[in-house]
């Protein structure tokens, strides 16, 4: 089995954080503004998991795991926000979705 | 002050009764009604009145010239000053706590008629009760901060009575007036009280009277001189003296029981007071006490002229008052200390009888306070009119009643005295002769001829009840009777007020100077002055009532200038007032409302214009926030790799 080099897998991971990270601002729709930090998120531990490997040290792989974590709980809370806006305001648009402003 | 002072326990008590009463009156009158109002108020004065005659008699018992003290606290304790809350009895103060405890309670009881009509007398008795408290702690103190705490607390309820019936603009006015004119006076008060502390050297200062005596000798000639003055110009403001007598004539506008009680018999009087009490400062100072008799005689004089002319019956008391004011300053101004003391007891009597006797006047007249609206009252208010009598001849001068003696005792003082002089003498003897006339013109005008009183008033007209008849007649015995205490050298007792006063006021040898002669001559010459009084006010008023209106066309000027009482008040608001209120305006309109406001406005713009600018920023979009924030990790991301 041959070993993929790990600049391979820094420039998937540099390709997936730059399309979330797009997704995040040209977005409208926050439940897709929100899958795209997901994929940023993945982009990250994609990152750490190939170091990890690279490296031969485990490290890179716990991080992963309490990224993992966090983003479940990230999930739960934020998908609760966005649904108590929604009742509130009838819409998952961004753009209006900015009344916490002057 | 010689002699060491007697500790006692008691004395705290006289002034805390009244304060009781301001209590009672503030928190718990207003609810109880008035016939409980009308029991404390006059009591707690009558008890207090009770304990300083118990004060008085201890008094009496000590050796001649002793005092009794009670150091209640120590109460400004800071670097060099200690001084005590404390309060001495002696010959003097003893007899301004019976004056106005005594003379204040029977113008309580009057009140409790007097006041039977007004709807706020809780307030009132408050006021009466608040002021009858802080003129004690006045007489009772013993150190010149504490008199200073009195000074200012009888000026303050002075305010608040004249101002009693706020809601006629005229009353708030004249209550202003007063106050500003004793601020005046009172900030001479206040640099005599610091440079006496200046110049008394090291050491902690109790500021007592005893420690100013013991080291007056050692303070500079011209130091004394200045603080003297100093304390003079308080003495004016208070006491109604040129050139700050202005505000006592408007502050007739309290009810009149005020005028009484603070107006005539004890507030006014606490200047002649402040000065008896400092004899040993004022007696180094030939300046500052031919400074007190020429004030004196000149303001008994010119107050006198103006109560010629007024016809308001209140206002001619007034002027009256600041005459007679006059002449205790210049009984105190030629050193005759005592004989001020004496003149202001007997004055406090018949000036008190006089101002209730017009309150009575007023009360069964409905409120009208023009005496040519008056006339004939002689058969409708008996009791009312013999008093007044009795106040008119004491105050005039005729034998043998209170203020021959009195007045006497200062014109001869003022004529033989080392500080006396011809010429003081005879601006008081004149002016002698213009009480008598004003006096009987009042007397007159009021009480006799035909009846000019209109229908609707003489419908109500009536003799006062007996809360208000039974205090003038009190006041009228005194008044008749009060002079004998002080009678002249070698006549029966002899002058025992003077003898008793002598020890704690000292203050100049006059009769040494004057043989037997002379001073008969100087009273056969004041009697004289006030029968001539009489007999004018007599000839104008009753024989030939056509009379005082044709002089007064004859020398029109004079009349118009004595009429407008010598235009001081106009001359006042020319020089002082309106520059006054020109600089205010200034003050308002350029520097406070341009300058201070601006500053302040100008500060909060200048931030209200950045925040309006940057809010801005805080779109809401949450988008917006991500691309900052991308945006500042990149350039932070570019600092770090391109560096």
């Amino acid at each position: 089995m041959t070993l993929v080099p790990i600049h391979l897998y820094l420039i998937l991971g540099a390709i997936l954080f730059t399309i979330g990270c797009i997704g995040v601002l040209v977005r409208r729709n926050v439940i897709v503004i929100f899958m795209s930090i997901e994929l940023m998120l993945n982009a990250v531990n994609l990152v750490f998991v190939a170091f990890s490997r690279h490296l031969q040290s485990t490290e890179g792989q716990v991080t992963v795991f309490f990224v993992m974590t966090v983003a479940a709980a990230e999930a739960a809370v934020g998908l609760a926000i966005i649904i108590a806006a929604f009742r509130n305001r009838e819409t998952v648009n961004a753009d209006e979705l900015n009344f916490l402003r002057w | 002050m010689h002699a060491a002072a007697t500790p006692v326990q008691f004395l705290w008590l006289i002034p805390l009764l009244p304060a009781l009463g301001v209590l009672f009156n503030v928190f718990i009158g207003p609810r109880t009604g008035r016939a409980a109002v009308n029991f404390v108020s006059p009591a707690v004065v009558g008890v207090a009145f009770t304990v300083a005659c118990y004060a008085f008699s201890r008094v009496l018992g000590l050796p001649h010239g002793g005092a009794l003290l009670q150091d209640i606290y120590p109460w400004i304790t800071a670097g060099t000053v200690q001084v005590h809350v404390a309060f001495r009895i002696d010959a003097l103060s003893g007899v301004m706590i019976l004056i106005v405890t005594g003379v204040g309670f029977l113008i309580h009881v009057y009140s409790t008629g007097y006041m039977h009509g007004d709807t706020d007398y809780a307030r009132f008795f408050a006021y009466l009760n608040l002021f009858t408290f802080a003129m004690l702690i006045l007489v009772m103190a013993d150190s010149l901060p504490l008199m200073f705490v009195g000074w200012e607390g009888v000026g303050v309820c002075s305010y608040l009575l004249i101002g009693f019936w706020y809601d006629k603009e005229a009353n708030a006015i004249a209550g202003k007036k007063a106050f500003v004119v004793n601020r005046i006076g009172d900030a001479g008060f206040v640099l005599g009280l610091f440079l006496i502390f200046w110049n008394l050297g090291p050491g902690p200062h109790s500021l007592s009277f005893t420690e100013i005596a013991a080291h007056a000798k050692d303070i500079p000639l011209g130091t004394v001189t200045v603080i003297t003055l100093l304390l003079f110009v308080g003495a004016t403001g208070k006491s109604a003296q040129l050139p700050l007598y202005v505000w006592l004539p408007d502050a007739m506008a309290g009810p009149t029981p005020v005028s009484a009680l603070i107006h005539a018999a004890t507030m006014v009087t606490a200047g002649v007071y402040m000065i008896a009490r400092l004899n040993f400062l004022y007696i180094l100072s030939p300046t500052t006490m031919a400074v007190v008799a020429t004030i004196g005689a000149v303001t008994a004089l010119f107050a006198a002229t103006i109560g010629l002319m007024q016809n308001d019956i209140k206002k001619v008391l007034a002027y009256s008052t600041i005459s007679q004011l006059g002449y205790m300053f210049l009984g105190v101004g030629v050193g005759a200390f005592g004989s001020g003391i004496f003149h202001l007891m007997t004055h406090a009597f018949f000036k008190g009888l006089l101002f209730l006797g017009s309150g009575s006047v007023i009360h069964g007249m409905s409120g009208e306070q023009d005496m040519q609206k008056m006339g004939g009252l002689r058969s409708y208010m008996p009791i009312t009119f013999w008093t007044f009598f009795a106040g008119t001849i004491a105050i005039a001068g005729f034998p043998p009643f209170a203020a021959f003696f009195s007045k006497d005792a200062i014109l001869g003082a003022a004529f033989g005295s080392p500080y006396g002089s011809w010429w003081l003498w005879t601006l008081g003897l004149i002016a002698a002769g213009l009480t008598s006339f004003y006096m009987f013109r009042l007397l007159f005008l009021t009480f006799f001829g035909e009846c000019r009183v209109d229908e609707h008033a003489k419908h109500h007209l009536h003799e006062s009840p007996a809360s208000m008849t039974m205090p003038l007649i009190v006041l009228a015995i005194l008044s008749l009777t009060g002079g004998w205490i002080g009678l002249p050298e070698h006549w029966l007792w002899g002058d025992r007020f003077g003898e008793f006063l002598a020890p704690t006021v000292g203050g100049a040898p006059v009769s040494e100077h004057m043989t037997a002669g002379t001073e008969y001559l100087l009273m056969g010459a004041s009697v004289l002055v006030a029968a001539v009084g009489l007999g004018v006010a007599y000839l104008f008023y009753l024989v030939q009532p056509g009379l005082p209106a044709l002089l007064a066309w004859k020398a029109k000027a004079a009349y118009n200038l004595i009429f407008n009482k010598y235009y001081v008040d106009e001359l006042y608001e020319l020089l002082f007032v309106r520059p006054a209120v020109a600089l205010s305006n200034f003050l308002w309109r350029a520097v406070d409302a341009e300058v201070i406001e601006g500053v302040v406005n100008g500060t909060a713009s200048v931030v209200n214009a950045n925040g309006s600018l940057w809010r801005r920023l805080q779109t809401g979009n949450v988008q917006h926030y991500a691309i900052s924030m991308l945006l500042g990790a990149m350039m932070i991301l570019g600092y770090y790799a391109l560096r």
